[in-house]
This record gives structure tokens, C-alpha cells and sequence, in this order.
């Protein structure tokens, strides 16, 4: 059984619809993108899978093997405000939280694990430095060694990119597709640059308020939805 | 209550050393209770200061505020300990304003409006029915520094050490929901937990400093300090820290002037004089931060 499964899942917000008919699984060490235009529900879809919003009907299911605070998560506006005081590294550490329980303080453990990913995305020279005071991508980089910090089996980034220059934003896919190879860490990812998906992805799964297309990349490139997409891709959107 | 002390114009021939004003000031047995549960709850109100703050919560404090006074004039209607009658409603409403401003965004702040002016209104409602308007409303108020008796003081001390506690057992978590409510549940933080224990610490501090502060003027030792100290701290464990240096700081000052200057033969109101020394310290972190920043640039 793979260890995500939803199965004729929708979405609802106050009894309107905003996406049906989502069945896929996804295995460990996938690397599945999101794609679809604005408003298809591409985020309510990342909600259900963090239980943040329950399914309207159908039921997504997680084997043993996926425990809900074992998910790294990188949401596409994150709730915490511009002007917070904090230090990137403050706010990497906290990423370890989920794993505390009800212990209340962190173990020297979960500070290694915090410097592990703090060097592993090359934010080093930033961990004394105060979030409000970085820029985007920064911000985005010490947000997604958080999310790192927070798991061991998948990381669930809602539009990373959103925002970064051209780089900075191939950089940061090749960062996270060299978790995924190294770590063997499930990637699921809600993107607009739907040539990136294509090129790094394993899996995509395409939404239009109902699901137009899972399967392999290779199968969607081929497929009359992913040529379509693809042509219009990037002038279309963004 | 017949307390001598220094007039404000003995100052003119003479200062006398501050160390004596304090000697004569700690004298007093009901002065010294008075500051120490003053500078305990000045510590939890700005602990818990910079959390509401920056969840943009302040709001919810004064409300409590505003609720805390309707429930003291209850309680003295009734004759009842003020803190016990309290404490309950307080928390209760805590309850109630969180979920307010949790389910409905833009009428959140209405309905906290709603509830403090329905407070107020019933409290002056109860206090013309039984003492009648007098000195009594003054204080609830604005405060007074000679409201606590010595069981309101043991109660005070052993529940502001109760604050601090779980304050300090919690503090990890309470940044994580502070700063990113949306990733802490995700990951499995019971967040709504954790909202609720804020609201009910805050509860607590405020009907604990309601009395000596006013309940006009306790949600200031709330706000100004975590205020402050953002003005010149950039990590969340610094600006916890300066804050309750600054709160501890401005109310012992605060409680010094209200002391010994005197005006038309009465002291200055406590409440008022702390917050005007949190003000001071809000004008001159500003200034720093503001310098700071300028040198940097
Ligand atoms: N909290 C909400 N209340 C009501 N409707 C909502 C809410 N959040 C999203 N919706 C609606 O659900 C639909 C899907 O939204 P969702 O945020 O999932 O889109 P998306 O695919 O992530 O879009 P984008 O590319 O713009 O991020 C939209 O029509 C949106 O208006
Ligand atoms: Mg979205």
C-alpha cells in the first residue's frame, strides 16, 4: 500500500465544491507536482493533506509509515507576519517542535539536526540574523530548513518559488530535488513553472477543480493535457 | 489612611537621596506586598505582552480588561473575594473573545468592543446600585496601590509564579504558534491548545494587576513593553527578555514616583505613573532603534 491514498476526495468551502475527483497515491521517495491554473485547488489539495481542512467527502488515507507531524511543510504565504522578531535560526529550530511532544525544551539532538539543515542549504552566515531583515528567497531557504527540520519522510512545499529570480528559483529546485535523491524524502509540490515540474518531477498531477491528469511525467508530457499546458506554459501563467 | 511623606517641593532645598525615600518607602508592609505582586505581575503581563502582540491579539487584553472591571464591581456588590469572582468570568471571556477574533476576522474587533463597553456599562450599573459613584470607581479605574489585602497578595504571588511557570515550560511552543500558527498545526501542534492557555494566562495577569493598575490602564503593561523592546531586538528570546526588563523596570520606577512626588497633598496615581514611565522607555527605545537603524544604512 503506498503510504498516501486519496481516494475520490473533494473539497469543499462552505458547501461550494472547489475540486473533486482527486484519486492518486504517492509512494515513498516520489516527487510529485501540483500544476493547474489559479484557483483550481491546488493549495485546499496541500490543506487536506496536512488535515488542516477535512475532505468534503471520499477520505484520504496514510499508512503506518507517515505520521502527520512528520511532515515538512512550506506553505505558499506563510501566516507569520512581516515584522516578527526572530532569528533565522530561531525559526529553523522550531521546525523540531512537532518532534518535542510535551517535552518543553530542545534536545541537543534536535540543535545538531537544526545545523545539519541550516548547512545544508547554505544559510550559515544567516543564523544571527533577524527574518523580518532578509529577503525573499532568504526568507524562503530558512523556511524550507524548518520544514526540513520537521520530517524525515515528505515535505509538502506549496509554490517555493513564488517570488524568487530566475537563479535563485533554479537553484532552489535543484536543492530540493538533491534532498529528495539523497534523502530519498517524498516531494510534493504546488508550482506554476510547469517546465521545472516536468524536468525534475517523477509525478505530476494536474487540476482544473477536478483532476485532469496523474501519472508519470513522462506519460503527462505525452498526454494531450500536458502538451496543451506545456505550449502555453510560462507566457500564460506568470 | 494617614502616610507621611516627602512633598514634592521639599525637593527644592535639598534633595534627599533617593536610598532614603526608598528606606522610608519600604517601611510600609502593604507598600512592599503592594510592589512585589506589582513587579510579579508586570513580569507575566509582559511575557505574555509579546505573544499577544505580535499575534495581534492586544486588543483581546483590554477587552479582559474592560470585563474585569464589570466582575470586581460584581464581587463587591456581593461582598465576595474580587480575585475568586473574577478570575472565572475573566478566563471565561478570554474564552470567548478568542474565539471571536478566531472564527469571524473583520467583526472580531467589533465584538470585543462589544463586550468591553457591555462590561463597563454593567459595572456602573452595579457600583450605582450599591456604594453609589464614588472614590470606590475611581480606583477600580485607574487604580490603587492599597486595594490588596493579604490574601489577595498570597493568591496574587502564587498564581503569578503559576504564569511564569507555564510560561517558561511552554515558551518553545508558544513561539511556534506565535510566529506561524498555519505550519505548527500542520505539523501537528495542537495550536488551539496553546491559544487558549495565552488567553487564560492573560486572563489571569490582568484581573492580578487590574486593581493596583486600573482596569483602564492594565492592558498598557501588556503592550508597551514587547512594544519596546521590538524597537531595538531583532530575535524573539531577546525581545522576551528585554521586555520583562523594561516592564520590571518601568512599574518599580513607576510605583517610586507615584510615591514620592506629591501633588495638592496627594500622591501621584500608581497606574498612571507606571504607564508614563513605559511611555518614557517606549520614546527612548524608539530613539535608539531609530538611531540604529540610521547607523547602519
Ligand atoms: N478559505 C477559503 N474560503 C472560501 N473559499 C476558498 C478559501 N480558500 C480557497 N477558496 C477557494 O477555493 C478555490 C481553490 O483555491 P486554492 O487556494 O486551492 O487555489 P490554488 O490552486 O492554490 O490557486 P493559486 O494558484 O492561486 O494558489 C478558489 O476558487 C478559492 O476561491
Ligand atoms: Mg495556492
Amino acid at each position: 500500500m503506498a503510504p498516501i491514498i486519496f481516494r475520490d476526495v473533494s473539497f469543499a468551502y462552505e458547501g461550494n465544491t472547489v475540486v473533486s475527483g482527486l484519486n492518486f497515491e504517492v509512494n515513498g521517495g516520489d516527487y510529485l507536482c501540483v500544476v493547474g491554473e489559479n484557483g483550481s485547488g491546488k493549495s485546499t489539495l496541500i490543506k487536506g493533506l496536512l488535515r488542516l481542512k477535512a475532505p468534503h467527502q471520499g477520505e484520504i488515507l496514510t499508512d503506518g509509515t507517515i505520521n502527520l507531524n512528520e511532515i515538512g511543510y512550506l506553505p505558499q504565504q506563510t501566516a507569520a507576519q512581516k515584522d516578527f522578531p526572530a532569528s533565522a535560526y530561531e525559526v529553523v529550530l522550531s521546525g523540531r517542535l512537532s518532534s518535542r511532544g510535551i517535552l518543553p525544551f530542545y534536545s541537543r539532538e534536535d540543535k545538531a539536526i537544526a545545523e545539519e539543515n541550516i548547512s545544508r542549504l547554505g544559510i550559515s552566515d544567516l543564523r544571527k540574523r533577524c527574518y523580518r531583515e532578509l529577503s525573499g528567497g532568504q526568507q524562503q531557504r530558512v523556511l524550507l530548513a524548518r520544514a526540513l527540520c520537521a520530517t524525515k519522510k515528505a515535505l509538502l512545499l506549496d509554490e517555493p518559488v513564488a517570488g524568487l529570480d530566475p537563479v535563485v528559483t533554479q537553484e532552489f529546485y535543484k536543492l530540493i530535488e538533491k534532498i529528495n535523491r539523497e534523502t530519498g524524502l517524498t516531494i510534493i509540490m504546488v508550482s506554476h513553472d510547469i517546465h521545472s515540474a516536468v524536468r525534475y518531477a517523477s509525478h505530476i498531477l494536474h487540476l482544473k477543480n477536478t483532476q485532469v491528469f496523474f501519472g508519470r511525467t513522462k506519460d503527462y508530457v505525452d498526454s494531450e493535457v500536458g502538451r496543451n499546458f506545456l505550449g502555453m506554459g510560462g507566457a500564460a501563467i506568470d | 489612611m494617614s502616610i507621611q511623606k516627602w512633598a514634592g517641593i521639599s525637593w527644592g532645598w535639598g534633595a534627599p537621596p533617593l536610598i532614603s525615600i526608598l528606606q522610608e518607602m519600604f517601611s510600609y508592609t502593604f507598600l512592599v506586598r503592594a510592589v512585589v505582586v506589582g513587579l510579579l505581575v508586570s513580569l507575566c503581563a509582559a511575557l505574555l505582552g509579546v505573544s499577544l502582540v505580535l499575534k495581534r491579539y492586544s486588543m483581546i487584553g483590554d477587552g479582559l480588561s474592560h470585563v474585569g472591571f464589570g466582575t470586581l464591581a460584581i464581587a463587591t456588590a456581593m461582598n465576595a473575594a474580587p480575585l475568586m469572582v473574577s478570575i472565572p468570568i475573566v478566563v471565561l471571556a478570554a474564552f470567548l473573545l478568542l474565539r471571536i477574533s478566531e472564527n469571524s476576522k473583520i467583526k472580531g474587533d467589533a465584538a470585543i468592543a462589544l463586550i468591553s463597553t457591555s462590561s463597563l456599562a454593567i459595572g456602573v450599573i452595579v457600583i450605582s446600585f450599591t456604594t453609589g459613584m464614588n472614590t470606590d470607581v475611581c480606583n477600580y479605574m485607574f487604580g490603587s496601590i492599597l486595594a490588596m489585602n493579604k490574601d489577595d497578595v498570597k493568591l496574587s504571588v502564587a498564581l503569578s509564579v503559576v504564569v511564569l511557570t507555564l510560561f517558561i515550560l511552554f515558551y518553545n511552543k508558544i513561539f511556534a504558534v506565535t510566529f506561524d500558527e498555519n505550519f505548527a498545526r500542520a505539523t501537528g501542534v495542537k495550536t488551539g491548545l496553546y491559544n487558549i492557555l495565552i488567553a487564560s494566562l492573560t486572563a489571569v495577569t490582568i484581573v492580578l494587576g487590574m486593581r493596583m493598575m486600573g482596569a483602564m490602564l492594565i492592558s498598557s503593561l501588556i503592550i508597551f513593553p514587547a512594544l519596546t523592546s521590538m524597537r531595538v531586538c531583532k530575535k524573539f528570546k531577546s525581545v522576551t527578555f528585554c521586555s520583562a526588563a523594561v516592564s520590571v523596570v518601568c512599574f518599580f520606577i513607576g510605583v517610586v514616583i507615584s510615591y514620592a512626588v506629591v501633588i495638592n497633598n496627594n500622591t501621584l496615581p500608581t497606574g498612571a505613573s507606571v504607564v508614563m514611565v513605559n511611555i518614557a522607555a517606549f520614546l527612548i527605545f524608539g530613539a535608539v532603534g531609530f538611531i540604529k537603524g540610521r547607523i547602519k544604512t
